[in-house]
């Protein structure tokens, strides 16, 4: 069996290759796209298994060692976000593949949605690659490269929709992302000029308070809180997200800002713990409760079912922020684990809720929250998916969600901040709020719900259902992947320091 | 030294401006022009940081992130420009939303 550097490497190569073929031979996309999409969950979970067998470790690539070459250094958390990127990158494929023949199939403008095929299918698996670049990279300009990678593609995929708005909220995304890209560089040179390293890990040894390094973890952390759009930041995410196509709003709200996210986790909760004051991460914390409470209230507001699951993203990105002062006060793991499975929870429920809108979306003609009456008669299993994932969002037992937040309100009380868990009680149940008033709309309200279009296919249906039942059964099983998070703290470091002048 | 300062000054002076120009124009090529000026100030504060305090051992490093950093920028550069014909191509004008229905609002109050 291929050990875990062969893995990491094809995580990589792979969805790399696939994205050239499908760029230079469009006729052959709707063979490949899905097949690349096989192959990458194939090695997220061959690297999965590895990981398992083998533990950590620190791979140069052909055997180039660290400040010239592409070092990764792969840990539980890396492990961890790549088998979610895979799982719900594979079932947004799925939906996709059945999301662009049923409107190719159905609509007399052939040539848009074949256009648009054309190049989702390219973009998604380079933003793939990327994702996973990301999350095995082991030093901060490689990184940069990545999101770099993440913010262009996500941009071009939104824009993909075609609709004016959605290529203005395609414009905004640009340029916050490039204005992100270019803090986030600025910071990566000081670090250089201070340090000489940009390895995480040999950073982290090396950090000590100074000037030089509050200006230029200023500047990282404005970058990638720009990206991963906290409040009052937020301002470019709901229009984006609710424009795109529905693959592709799924994939942006599953997946792109946890990319960034799990940056500033990497940055806040590893690598600079030991010299950042406690207060920049209570600032951070105030934020997510502003991004909470102002992300519910906008949510409980919106008449456009995507609107509504964009600005419900903008609230659970808070909780994440939440979380960070509880992992520097949390003397045991377990702040870090309920992060975890927040992350892993909402990308499935998101991905699924979007992935549902999408096909309310193509049956009933529009996604007008109130015109949406009795939705259930037309569409089951989409609405029960929606629903379904909506319900682990607001964190019922024994969802992700829910597991998560009982582990920081575990820790919240035990650390004597009790406010931070008040938060979370609050946010659940603005979220609770809005996710009745749809549940409402779709399932309990009656109305003779005439349908103007064609029957949604199966593969369109259940890849959401799929994906809802992953992030209610979450809690369940949260014992396996909390596991490989533990078999990976340590990180053997002798390789790169080795080589430091 | 001066020489080193002057260098310096100038990538943060660069950065300054672009920040500017980036936040504060409203049409989108120049907001792509500041966009571009920002990452050359940073581009020259990592070259300059390539010179060690001795002056004479020059580091490799810097050099290969600058040029794959003006790689990254070339590539941004021109996804933007095509956004940007996209934008102008379906509201007639290079601007964003928002600062549009300001100019309407302006221009039917005058």
């Amino acid at each position: 069996m291929p050990d875990t550097p062969f893995w990491a490497v094809c995580l990589v190569v792979v969805p790399l290759f696939f994205a050239i073929i499908c760029f230079v031979r469009s006729s052959l996309v709707t063979f490949l796209g899905p097949l690349a999409a096989w192959l990458n969950a194939l090695a997220g979970l061959g690297m999965t298994l590895s990981f398992v067998h083998s533990g950590p470790l620190r791979y140069a690539i052909g055997g180039w060692q660290a400040p010239l070459g592409i070092n990764f250094s792969i840990d539980g958390l890396s492990v961890l976000l790549v088998a979610m990127t895979a799982v719900t990158g594979l079932s947004v494929s799925m939906y996709a593949k059945g999301y662009f023949s049923l409107r190719i199939g159905s609509a007399g403008e052939i040539n848009r949605h074949g256009h648009q095929r054309a190049y989702f299918w390219p973009v998604w698996l380079l933003l793939w690659a990327a994702l996973n670049g990301l999350f095995l990279s082991a030093d901060l300009f490689n990184i940069y490269v990545t999101l770099e990678i993440i913010g262009l593609a996500a941009v071009v995929l939104t824009a993909l929709s075609g609709k004016p708005a959605a290529r203005l909220a395609a414009m905004r995304y640009l340029l916050v992302s490039l204005l992100g890209s270019c803090c986030y560089l600025f910071g990566v040179a000081l670090l250089y000029r201070s340090y000489g390293i940009l390895d995480m890990t040999a950073l982290s040894r090396l950090v000590s308070p100074a000037p030089l390094l509050w200006v230029s973890l200023a500047l990282l952390t404005t970058g990638l809180l720009l990206k991963t759009a906290l409040f009052p930041l937020h301002f470019w995410l709901p229009p984006a997200h609710a424009n795109a196509l529905a693959p592709v709003s799924a994939i942006l709200s599953g997946l792109v800002v946890k990319a960034s996210f799990y940056l500033i986790l990497r940055l806040w909760g590893e690598v600079f713990a030991q010299v950042l004051p406690f207060a920049a991460y209570v600032l951070l914390g105030v934020l997510g409760c502003g991004a909470v409470l102002w992300g519910a209230v906008q949510a409980l507001l919106q008449k456009r079912l995507k609107m509504l699951i964009a600005y419900s993203t903008v609230a659970q990105l808070g909780y994440l922020f939440i979380a960070l002062p509880l992992i520097r006060l949390d003397p045991g793991p377990s702040a870090r684990e309920a992060v975890i499975l927040l992350i892993m929870a909402h990308a499935c429920a998101k991905s699924a809720m979007f992935m549902a809108a999408g096909s309310i979306f193509l049956k009933a003609g529009h996604d007008r929250i109130d015109d949406l009456d009795g939705i259930k008669e037309v569409l089951p299993v989409s609405s029960f998916a929606f629903v379904l994932a909506g319900v682990s969002l607001m964190g019922f037992p024994p969802s992700g969600g829910f597991l998560g937040k009982w582990l920081l309100l575990g820790v919240s009380l035990a650390s004597g901040q009790w406010w931070w868990g008040i938060m979370l009680v609050i946010g659940s149940l603005l979220a609770a709020g809005y996710v009745y008033r749809i549940a409402c709309h779709l399932l309990v309200f009656k109305a003779s719900f005439s349908s103007r279009r064609g029957s949604i296919p199966p593969v369109m249906e259940w890849p959401a259902v799929l994906l809802a039942v992953l992030a209610m059964i979450l809690g369940l099983l949260a014992g396996y992947p909390l596991g490989l998070l533990e078999a990976g703290c340590p990180v053997p470091i002798h390789a790169c320091l080795e080589v430091m002048p | 030294m001066s020489t080193i300062f002057l260098y310096n000054f100038s990538g943060l002076a660069l950065f300054a401006i672009g920040l500017h120009g980036l936040i504060r124009s409203s049409h989108l090529l120049r907001k792509i022009l500041a966009a571009n000026l920002m990452s050359s100030g940073i581009f020259l504060i990592m070259i300059v940081g390539a010179y060690g305090p001795d002056q004479a051992l020059i580091d490799p490093v810097p050099h290969a992130m600058v040029l794959t950093g003006i790689l990254v920028s070339i590539s941004t550069t021109a996804v933007a420009l095509v956004l940007v014909c996209l934008v102008q191509e379906t509201t007639n004008r290079a601007l964003l939303l928002q600062k549009r229905k300001r100019e309407q609002r302006g221009r039917t109050d005058a």
